[in-house]
C-alpha cells in the first residue's frame, strides 16, 4: 500500500479534525491514522461534516486512504453508475474478511454472488414462497409472548431475522436445526467490525477475539448438522437444501460456513434494524401507529360482505400504502448502512475532479438522505413524503438511496419490504405496543462498520382484545 | 405518457412485467426490460405507476408529454 500523493487529490477539500488522532484517549493501534479515531465514535458526525464543510464532494483521511466522499444527486449518480472495474466494492470493505473468512468472498465477486443470489432465491416467483416462510417464522417467535409482557427488539429481530434469512436462502431444513445460539454468534461476528480493520483486521483487540470465537463457534454448529445429515444419509431431491448441495461437491464445515454467513450478512442486521426502528418510530408517532393498524385491521379482517381475511403471505406482497410509508420513512431516517465504499481502480472523474486509483470513494445514505432541498423537513419523521404526488423517494432517486442505487441498487429490497410488511401485518394485528423506557434512549451504537440498536431497547406488548 | 426504462442499471427482477405486461417485455439475452410500448394508453397509467413504483431497481419512470 502506498500512500497517494497530496497533491492528486488538491482540488478536493478537506474536512477539518475535531478529534486529534494522537490524543491520549485514541489506541496506540491507530494514532496517526487521521480521521479513523473519529469514524469509530462518531461516524454520522463526521460524514455530515464532510458535507457541510465541502459541498457535494469531500474528502476524510483513514490511515494511508484518503476518503473521497460524495453525496447530493449528481455526485452521487456518477458514483452508483460507475462500472465495477473502475470502481470495486470488495476491496473496499476490509473488515468483512475475517467474518467471510479467508478464500470465501473474493471466490465470486460480490457481483457473481449477487446474481447467484438473485437467479435461485430472490427471483420473483419464489416470493410467494418467502411470504409464508416469513409469516410462519414470525408467529413461531410470538407464540410463546403470552397475553402481555416485555421484549428486547435487537434480541427479537436479530434471532427472527436469522432464521427468515436462513430458511428463505438456504433452506427449511437447515433453518429447522438452528436456535438462539446461531443468531447469539451471528451477533457477535456483526458486532466485530470495528474501522480498526481500516489499519489491521487481525488487530488484538477483544471485539476481534470474540468475532473470530464467534465464528469458529458457527463452523461447530454446522460441522454438526453436516454430521447429522451424513449420518441420516440422502434424501429424496424434494427434501434438500443447499447444505446437502454443498455437502455432496465435499466442501468443508469452514468454507460452508463461509458461504452461509456471507449469503445472510446483507439480508440480516439490515432487516433487523430497520424492523426495529420501524417500531420505534411508530411508538413515538401514535397517530401514525393508529394509521396504520387501522389499515390492517382493514386488510386482513373479514370483509362486511362476508368474505374471509386475506392472508399475510399473500397481501405482503401487495400494496400496503401507509405501512409502506412509514417503512420508507423509516430506512430515509435510519438506513442500515450509513456508507457505501468503493476502491478506485482505474483513474476516475467525477464532476470534473481526477480521483486516481488508491483511493476510496464513497456515498454516505444517511447523509444523502437528509439533504434538506430534497427532503423538506429532513430530519422530521413524515410518511406523507411518500404519497402522491410528493413521492420523494422516486423524485430523488440519486439521493434517496436507503438501498443504494444504479445496477448496485439492494438485490434483496422486494424480498426486505415483504418481510417488513409480513411483521408488521402479523405483529400489529395480534399486539399493541408501548415504549418500556424514554423515547430518546432508543438509539444506534455506532462504534462499529455494523451498526446496531443501543441495548437495552425494550418495548411492552400486550395481546390485543378482537 | 411516455414510459422511460434504464437498462443500465436494469437489474431484471421482472416485476414490472407482473404489472403490465403489455408496455413491459424481457430481453432474455441482456436480462433487462425491453420496452414493448413507449407510449401507452392513458387507461394503462394505473398499472404502469405502479410498475414504477415498485421497480426493485428504480430503472423506470414516467415522463408526460
Amino acid at each position: 500500500m502506498t500512500a497517494i500523493p497530496q497533491d492528486l487529490l488538491a482540488g478536493v477539500p478537506q474536512v477539518s479534525t475535531i478529534l486529534d488522532d494522537r490524543s491520549s484517549e485514541v489506541p496506540d493501534l491507530i494514532r496517526g491514522t487521521g480521521h479513523l479515531p473519529e469514524m469509530r465514535v462518531d461516524p454520522i458526525g463526521l460524514f455530515t461534516r464532510v458535507r457541510t464543510e465541502c459541498g457535494d464532494v469531500g474528502r476524510f483521511r483513514l490511515a494511508d486512504k484518503d476518503v473521497v466522499l460524495v453525496t447530493g444527486a449528481e455526485a452521487n449518480e456518477a458514483f452508483f453508475r460507475a462500472p465495477d472495474e473502475v470502481l470495486d466494492q470488495a476491496a473496499a470493505y476490509p473488515f468483512m474478511t475475517p467474518i467471510f473468512g479467508k478464500g470465501v468472498v473474493f471466490d465470486a465477486s460480490p457481483e457473481e454472488r449477487q446474481q447467484m443470489l438473485k437467479n435461485q432465491a430472490l427471483r420473483g416467483d419464489m416470493m410467494r414462497g418467502h411470504a409464508q416462510t416469513i409469516e410462519a417464522e414470525i408467529r413461531r417467535m410470538v407464540a410463546d409472548w403470552g397475553d402481555e409482557g416485555e421484549v428486547d427488539l435487537l434480541d427479537f429481530f436479530a434471532e427472527l431475522t436469522i432464521y427468515t434469512t436462513s430458511a428463505c436462502l438456504i433452506g427449511k431444513p437447515f433453518r429447522e436445526e438452528l436456535d438462539g445460539r446461531f443468531a447469539h454468534h451471528y451477533h457477535e461476528l456483526e458486532r466485530g467490525t470495528d474501522a480498526i480493520a481500516y489499519v489491521d483486521p487481525y488487530a488484538d483487540i477483544e471485539s476481534f477475539q470474540l468475532r473470530d470465537a464467534a465464528r469458529l463457534k458457527l463452523v461447530e454448529l454446522v460441522q454438526g448438522i453436516i454430521d447429522r445429515r451424513r449420518e441420516r444419509g440422502t434424501v429424496p431431491r424434494d427434501e434438500r437444501d443447499l447444505l446437502d448441495v454443498l455437502i455432496s461437491i465435499d466442501m468443508s464445515a469452514d468454507y460452508i460456513t463461509g458461504i452461509f454467513i456471507s449469503m445472510m450478512f446483507a439480508g440480516h442486521h439490515t432487516s433487523s434494524g430497520t424492523a426495529s426502528w420501524a417500531m420505534i418510530e411508530l411508538l413515538r408517532h401514535p397517530d401514525v401507529m393508529a394509521d396504520v393498524v387501522a389499515e390492517l385491521d382493514a386488510l386482513y379482517g373479514t370483509g362486511a360482505d362476508g368474505t374471509g381475511p386475506v392472508e399475510v403471505s399473500f397481501q405482503a406482497l401487495r400494496s400496503i400504502p401507509v405501512l409502506e410509508s412509514v417503512l420508507k420513512e423509516t430506512l430515509r431516517l435510519h438506513p442500515p448502512l450509513i456508507i457505501l465504499m468503493r476502491l478506485v481502480q482505474e483513474e476516475f472523474e467525477l464532476l470534473g475532479q481526477r480521483i486516481p486509483p488508491g483511493t476510496l470513494i464513497a456515498a454516505s445514505p444517511r447523509v444523502s438522505n437528509r439533504i434538506e432541498e430534497d427532503f423538506p423537513g429532513a430530519d422530521t419523521f413524515d410518511p406523507g413524503r411518500y404519497i402522491d404526488p410528493r413521492q420523494e423517494d422516486l423524485q430523488n432517486r440519486w439521493t434517496w438511496i436507503p438501498f443504494g442505487a444504479g445496477k448496485h441498487r439492494c438485490v434483496g429490497n422486494a424480498f426486505a419490504m415483504m418481510q417488513m410488511k409480513a411483521i408488521f401485518s402479523v405483529t400489529l394485528r395480534d399486539f399493541e405496543f408501548e415504549m418500556a423506557q424514554p423515547s430518546e434512549s432508543y438509539r444506534d451504537d455506532c462504534s462499529k462498520m455494523v451498526i446496531q440498536l443501543e441495548q437495552p431497547c425494550l418495548v411492552r406488548y400486550r395481546r390485543r382484545s378482537r | 405518457m411516455k414510459v422511460i426504462a434504464d437498462t443500465s442499471i436494469c437489474q431484471g427482477h421482472q416485476l414490472c412485467q407482473g404489472e403490465a405486461p403489455d408496455v413491459f417485455g424481457f430481453d432474455e439475452a441482456a436480462d433487462v426490460v425491453a420496452l414493448l410500448e413507449e407510449h401507452p394508453d392513458e387507461t394503462r397509467r394505473a398499472a404502469v405507476t405502479t410498475a414504477v413504483r415498485y421497480c426493485p431497481a428504480f430503472a423506470l419512470s414516467i415522463e408526460e408529454d
